[in-house]
């Protein structure tokens, strides 16, 4: 197979893999009686085309990007951790638990411990595959996908038994004090701006005080830690001995050891960073919107941040633009369950099928640039 | 010439890989009843000109002719039918299959394998008696030696009614005596008839077993001889396309004081058998031991046990004190502080990370040195690849781009920067382990002369070589290995290849412990 340029292989092949996806979602949507135009118009309208859309979409993609740096942590270091929905879900204890017992004055306090708290609680529950896979051989991809489902009992258990308010029938915690909760998009000063609201003749619409009101949207400055991460894991990779050593040790097991690095050291160390990395997801989700804790928090981010990975090439920037991509199908989705006919669950459909031809049928997108850029063609065209 | 019309002619064929040209209007002749060498250094384009002539690759151009007549190979099975065999440097055989299984393996006459077994049994019987091949049918592969292996390979290519015969690099895994053995049955076959093609880098093998020899160069060939009218300084030459010293120019060791001293060194595989049977020696400051030995008797698992790969029982001395052979002590980075550098016998798997820069190799296993850090938590990529940079000159690693990738240089500049890594960082005792395997002559030349140049410079080499000119030329003392034991200890100015090649087979010498 030829090897591509640099350029088409970043861009060129996930744009064309998008496409197809688009085609054969719009072969669904005919099949199902309904416009493929429409639909793109909503999806488009509902996440990108206002600043609200934008604040739920931007919302979605900061869960993705926390998970989808999980991945490509582990997998950097040859260890494919397929347990971020748990990792997430006991990040969420975490920061419940900080939220619920360890409230700081200020809210700025609480989101460093519950930070704290949410890498803990995910990095450990990363731990126990990682030294299962170390010492005893046990695969990560089993043994973290049992995880999940233990998680996912262990969380109902809490909820149930512990965290639910006396009276309460619903099986989630009590809701954190207001002190606790993390500023909005349409809460900070300038950003907010693009949150006003206006009545129908353009002016400003004003609160009973007097004030300006604005649109309520659920991103908030998790969005900014998220940027952060990106650039921290960037570094973390490729400018530390750690991350050296991990991506030694996962391009070649064999040769990490004859450097001296140990295999033990490095599969904990990565699969409890790619843990704590999906538990700091929660600070989005359960810090920043639910304000309480839910089951089921994590709401399948831990699979879709898998999906990012493969789609953004195991590189923090990719995950960044994958995870805003997901994010558009999220909300885009949403618009088309709320103004059209089209069930919600086509979403799903939509990604499953980017899903597929991103990841999966990548190759063969690549085969048939390939062929466009062997020697052989530009003869053939040179010659005609 | 045996016969007019020759079995094999090849006429311009070319073949590029994206820009790279691997063949380029290459014409040759093969007489039938033949033994034709192929030579040339790593890279020059043998293996893709065999491989389109079995099959596995479509020229881009050119033709090919079987006794006389234009054929289209597209495929191996096409290749077969038109009576070509081919046996591979690594073997394709079924380990827990039979000899016989694995012969009419893809051959089967029908479902049932009873009538073909029985036919194959009878065919070879007859073929071993006629070319000195005898192999027991029914026993298993995983139980053969190496040299058998390789018989059972020329027994399918025979059953399979082979009139052509090529063999890539076959002596490769072959003791001095099987690689006669081989020769004499190559010859068996040639006085039958049959054509043989021999592709190997070892000059000495061309001299003694072919008739015609071609040379090939960076995808073209540069000559097509006689043997009988040619030498081995003239083919060196031909290969390279510059002279060559094929002896390595030495001066006499100045041995000094023991620097390590290993005592009764045990090593068990993962399957708990004993690799390493209580091996003792010293290394002295100035000297290079060579370790002779089949491959498989226990090299890999003396460098790997020194090199804290593998842990070991027993006891190494290195420079007074104890070194540690199992738990956290002993691993390679610890080695490597100590001052024990190691070029291991296995650069692709073990020495390079092949989808790391040069940059990035070139800290493999001492990214932890302090020069190399920024701060506490960054390395300084910058001076990484500075020092890549220098130690590329030095070594005249091409091509001298620090952000190349070691999958993307030739397999003699990928060991150019292993051994430029390990001898620049200046270790007392260097472990070294087939430095030159794969890698081309221009290469073998400048690696010898740095694993000489370090010895002179008063430090101590434990050499491991398959390659018994190598370890010959280079070393200072032999020690020769068999079935994880030293079978003796050798002078090399008072040995020679037949004497060592009896205790590389395990027949113990007046001299073994």
């Amino acid at each position: 197979m030829t090897k591509l340029p640099t350029w088409a292989d970043v861009v060129l092949v996930p744009v064309i893999s998008l496409l197809l996806a688009a085609f054969f979602a719009a072969i669904v949507l005919l099949a199902i009686g309904q416009s493929p135009t429409q639909a793109l118009t909503v999806m488009v309208n509902g996440a990108l085309g206002s600043a609200y859309g934008w604040g739920y979409t931007l919302y979605y993609a900061t869960s993705f990007v926390f998970t989808g740096l999980a991945v490509i942590i582990a997998f950097h270091g040859g260890l494919f951790n397929i347990g971020g929905e748990g990792q997430a879900m006991l990040g969420g204890l975490g920061v419940a638990l900080v939220c619920l017992y360890l409230p700081m004055p200020h809210w700025s306090l609480t989101l460093l411990l519950a930070m704290g708290a949410a890498m803990i609680f995910g990095g450990a529950w990363a731990a126990v595959p990682a030294y299962l896979q170390a010492k005893r051989g046990s695969h990560i991809v089993i043994t973290t996908i049992m995880f999940n489902y233990i998680a996912a009992a262990l969380m109902i258990y809490i909820l149930v038994n512990i965290l639910r308010p006396d009276g309460s029938m619903d099986p989630a915690s009590a809701r954190f004090s207001d002190a606790v909760g993390l500023p909005k998009f349409h809460d900070i000063p300038i950003l907010q701006d693009l949150f006003l609201k206006y009545d129908a003749e353009g002016a400003l619409k004003l609160g009973k005080d007097g004030l300006p009101s604005y649109q309520r949207v659920p991103a908030n400055v998790t969005f900014f830690i998220a940027l952060a991460a990106c650039v921290g894991v960037w570094r973390l990779l490729w400018h530390t001995k750690l991350g050296y050593e991990i991506r030694a040790f996962g391009k070649q097991e064999k040769a990490a050891n004859y450097a001296g690095i140990s295999s033990f050291k490095i599969i904990m160390v990565a699969m409890i960073l790619s843990g704590a990395f999906s538990g700091l997801m929660a600070i989005n989700n359960v810090m920043g919107q639910a304000e309480r804790l839910l089951q089921n928090s994590a709401e399948g981010a831990g699979f879709i941040g898998i999906a990012v990975a493969l789609m953004g090439r195991n590189h923090p920037l990719g995950v960044l633009l994958a995870a805003i991509l997901f994010g558009f199908l999220y909300q885009g989705g949403a618009s088309l369950g709320l103004e059209t006919t089209i069930p919600i669950e086509l979403r799903t459909v939509l990604q499953g099928l980017v899903i597929l031809f991103t990841g999966a049928l990548d190759i063969m997108v690549r085969m048939m640039l390939g062929w466009f850029f062997s020697p052989r063609h530009a003869q053939a065209k040179g010659a005609a | 010439m045996p016969n007019a019309i020759p079995a094999i002619e090849l006429k311009g064929i070319s073949k590029s890989f994206g820009p790279v040209q691997a063949n380029r209007d290459i014409n040759i002749s093969v007489p039938k009843g033949t033994i034709h060498g192929i030579i040339g250094e790593n890279g020059a384009g043998k293996s893709t000109l065999m491989s389109i002539l079995y099959g596995f690759y479509k020229a881009d151009a050119g033709e090919i002719l079987i006794n006389g007549t234009l054929t289209a190979i597209p495929d191996s099975q096409s290749a077969i039918r038109a009576g070509i065999g081919m046996v591979f440097q690594h073997f394709k055989l079924v380990q827990n299959f039979t000899v016989l299984e694995n012969v009419i393996l893809g051959v089967e006459d029908g479902p049932l394998l009873k009538s073909s077994l029985s036919k194959a049994r009878r065919v070879l019987a007859d073929l071993s008696r006629e070319y000195e091949l005898d192999v027991n049918p029914d026993a298993l592969i995983e139980d053969l030696s190496v040299g058998h292996q390789q018989r059972v390979e020329i027994l399918k290519a025979l059953y399979r009614q082979a009139d052509i015969l090529i063999l890539d690099e076959p002596t490769g895994v072959l003791t001095p005596d099987e690689a006669d053995h081989l020769f004499r049955i190559l010859k068996g076959l040639k006085d039958q008839g049959k054509t043989i093609i021999l592709i190997t880098h070892k000059l000495r093998e061309i001299m003694e077993a072919t008739d015609n020899v071609s040379v090939m160069r960076r995808g073209t060939m540069v000559g097509n001889v006689k043997t009988a009218e040619t030498s081995p300084e003239q083919l060196a030459e031909l290969m390279v396309g510059r002279k060559v010293l094929l002896e390595v120019e030495k001066g006499t060791a100045t041995p000094g004081e023991i620097v390590l001293k290993v005592e009764n060194l045990r090593v068990r595989d993962e399957a708990g058998v004993e690799r390493l049977k209580g091996i003792s020696f010293e290394l002295r400051k100035g000297e290079i031991l060579g370790i002779a030995g089949v491959a498989g008797n226990g090299q890999s698992e003396l460098l790997a046990a020194l090199g804290g790969i593998h842990a070991a029982s027993g006891r190494v001395t290195f420079k007074g004190g104890d070194l540690p052979l199992t738990g956290a002590g002993a691993n390679g980075r610890a080695r490597r502080d100590a001052g024990i550098g190691h070029i291991p016998e296995d650069r692709q798997s073990l020495g390079l990370i092949m989808d790391f820069t040069a940059w990035e190799n070139m800290a493999f296993g001492y990214h932890t040195l302090p020069k190399y850090q920024k701060n506490l938590f960054e390395m300084d990529n910058n001076a990484i690849r500075q020092d890549t940079e220098a130690k590329m000159a030095m070594y005249d690693v091409r091509p001298p781009i620090p952000t190349l990738a070691a999958k993307n240089f030739s397999g003699g500049n990928q060991q150019k920067i292993v051994v430029a890594r390990e001898i620049e960082s200046d270790p007392e005792v260097l472990l070294v382990g087939q430095p030159t395997r794969g890698v081309d002559i221009g290469a073998i030349e400048f690696i010898h002369k740095e694993i000489i140049a370090l010895r002179d410079a008063g430090k101590a080499i434990l050499l491991v070589s398959v390659e018994l000119d190598e370890i010959l030329s280079l070393s200072d003392r032999i020690a020769v290995m068999f079935d994880g034991q030293i079978m003796g200890f050798k002078d090399p100015e008072n040995t020679n290849e037949r004497e060592l090649g009896l205790l590389m087979a395990g027949v113990s010498g007046g001299a073994a412990k």
